[in-house]
């Protein structure tokens, strides 16, 4: 029988090639909406606190909030590319063309979140672009600046992959997202210094791994930050390691995908 | 290439339970390599079941399936690569072109430059013309085309169809019966699901019959359709047909068909049609055909399993 065809193994290579074009090819749903947004709240925000908040000395808060909206965007559409790609495969039973192929569970899990990484950074990219022209930005550590994005990007990916694996359904991913997502991006100081914050507060924030992608990514920028970039790196490294471990898990037992 | 001694799909002692239910049962059997083979079944018999242990979306609860002599959860790899599923429900990535779904399929198996193959899947299943259409473009026959596009795009050795043909037109069931017989005499190993008895008696050499997880029949067509009554005694009848007759009877609308081995048979049925007092119009006798003998089998084990 001659049908022999050459297999390498790099098929991870292709679920990751589809998962990009998946989201590019809704390109102004993916990546333009989610910069739209982050411009109104840059002229709200601007226009309303401008003059009003000094969150360092040396840096306006205008200044102080493009880093802030650049990250939760990265954050959130990180989340979403891998949340929804899963979800929705789930629920059209499209993931039986992945699931009899031999890609095992690593590959999945670099394709997903690799994908969501690139997602993430795309709309990310995009808001820098369109809000550096209201700010005056300065680049004191732009290595923390990437570490930070492709750090908090990939802990998002992972977290959207486990969303997507436990959600059947879209409102169930809605719970995720609505009660978990939201809070811990909009509670991390995007918006402000938590300095500004009463302690109990300042002190909750201490528990939350956005608080430190997010301050570690703006001091990627001053050189200023509400704790040391080196804090953040250590926290955000071990939080990605523990969603990780848990993403990789559950596709190597098939959770919710294999019965 | 595995050496013959091999079997291309071996079922040992597959057992799926869902609490107290028992979708499969200790289902054991080996198809051979190069055969076209059919799985039949009512519908929760265990056949999709059983194609899902297989395939590996579904894990079972004992026993093991061999593709090849390669274990399809230790060896998944390598079992995978030697098996394409045409899975029963119609199901596509709306985000695509056809094209791209067979590319990205392809991707998956690790294979790069696959164009001059996924050309021909294209025009031996009809959808040249379709290539750049958008999977949501496509009818559902072409869609379920695509699928059967998608599960050969790695050319594997084993393919296995559930229901290929549930709800197609004639058009597609006979490009993809002269293309799969194609691929059958080119070696290729074909495992079939079917609802469709005509199918699975002109195309499989060889049939197993499940009901309720487990195996009631398995031997060749040929020695299914020779142990089975050898002629069936049809007629069309208006009326109700004599309780004497009712038991033995098939009866589908107007059509009544009884198993008749010899004359003695066909008169003594006629004669009861005649004394209620009814009219048998178009009657004939004819060969047993596979859903004789599948209707047989199953009324014969409804009780012992």
């Amino acid at each position: 029988m001659n049908t022999a065809m050459t297999h390498t193994k790099n098929g991870w290579q292709s679920l990751f090639y589809k998962e990009i074009l998946r989201f590019w090819k809704v390109f102004g749903q993916t990546v333009t909406a989610p910069v739209l947004t982050s411009v109104m709240y840059l002229l709200i925000f601007h226009h309303v606190l401008e003059g009003h908040v000094k969150v360092y000395d040396t840096v306006s808060y205008t200044a102080f909030l493009v880093p802030g909206l650049v990250m939760m965007s990265v954050l959130q559409n990180s989340f979403a590319n891998a949340s929804s790609s899963m979800v929705q495969s789930k629920m059209m039973g499209n993931l039986v063309f992945l699931l009899v192929t031999p890609l095992n569970h690593w590959d999945w899990f670099f394709a997903y979140v690799g994908a969501a990484v690139v997602r993430g950074l795309c709309v990310g990219f995009g808001v820098f672009i369109v809000t550096i022209w209201f700010a005056e930005l300065h680049f004191a550590a732009p290595l923390w600046i990437v570490i930070f994005a492709i750090m908090g990007a990939a802990m998002l990916g992972c977290l959207g992959l486990i969303a997507g694996l436990w959600a059947d359904k879209f409102d169930q991913m809605s719970v995720f997202q609505n009660f978990l997502i939201m809070p811990l991006t909009f509670l991390s100081g995007v918006f402000y210094s938590i300095h500004s914050l009463p302690s109990f507060w300042q002190t909750l924030s201490h528990f939350n791994p956005f608080f430190y992608m997010i301050d570690g990514f703006r001091y990627g920028f001053f050189g200023k930050s509400d704790v040391s970039p080196w804090v953040s790196f250590g926290v955000v490294f071990i939080a990605l390691a523990i969603v990780s471990s848990i993403a990789v898990h559950l596709l190597r037992i098939g959770y919710k995908i294999r019965s | 290439m595995t050496s013959n001694a091999t079997p291309a799909l071996s079922f040992q002692s597959v057992s799926k339970s869902y609490g107290s239910n028992h979708a499969l049962d200790g289902v054991n059997f080996d198809i051979a390599e190069g055969e076209f083979f059919g799985l039949l079944g009512p519908n929760g018999a265990g056949k999709t079941t059983l194609i899902s242990v297989l395939a590996g979306l579904v894990k079972a609860t004992s026993g093991k399936v061999l593709v090849h002599g390669h274990d399809v959860r230790t060896d998944f790899a390598i079992a995978r690569r030697m098996i394409g599923v045409v899975p029963q429900e119609l199901v596509f990535d709306p985000f695509f072109t056809v094209r791209e779904a067979l590319m990205i399929q392809s991707g998956y198996f690790g294979i790069k430059k696959n164009d001059a193959w996924v050309d021909e899947l294209l025009e031996n299943l009809g959808l040249t013309d379709k290539a750049n259409a958008n999977m949501r473009q496509l009818s559902g026959g072409m869609k379920r085309r695509v699928l059967v596009g998608q599960a050969l795009v790695h050319k594997p050795p084993v393919i296995v169809l559930d229901e290929p043909t549930a709800g197609v037109d004639v058009e597609l069931r006979q490009t993809l019966w002269a293309f799969i017989s194609k691929l059958n005499k080119q070696g290729h190993t074909v495992l079939l699901t079917t609802h469709y008895l005509e199918e699975a008696e002109a195309l499989c050499g060889r049939i197993a019959m499940l009901q309720q997880g487990r195996v009631v029949a398995l031997n060749s067509t040929s020695e299914l359709l020779k142990a089975a009554a050898s002629n069936v005694l049809r007629f069309k009848l208006d009326g109700t047909l004599p309780p004497a007759l009712a038991a033995k009877a098939r009866v589908v609308g107007r059509i009544v068909q009884l198993p008749a081995n010899t004359a003695a048979e066909v008169e003594s049925y006629l004669a009861a049609v005649r004394e209620a007092g009814l009219v048998a119009e178009d009657v004939e006798v004819r060969k047993a055909d596979l859903e004789d003998v599948f209707l047989e089998v199953m009324n014969k084990n409804k009780e012992s399993v």
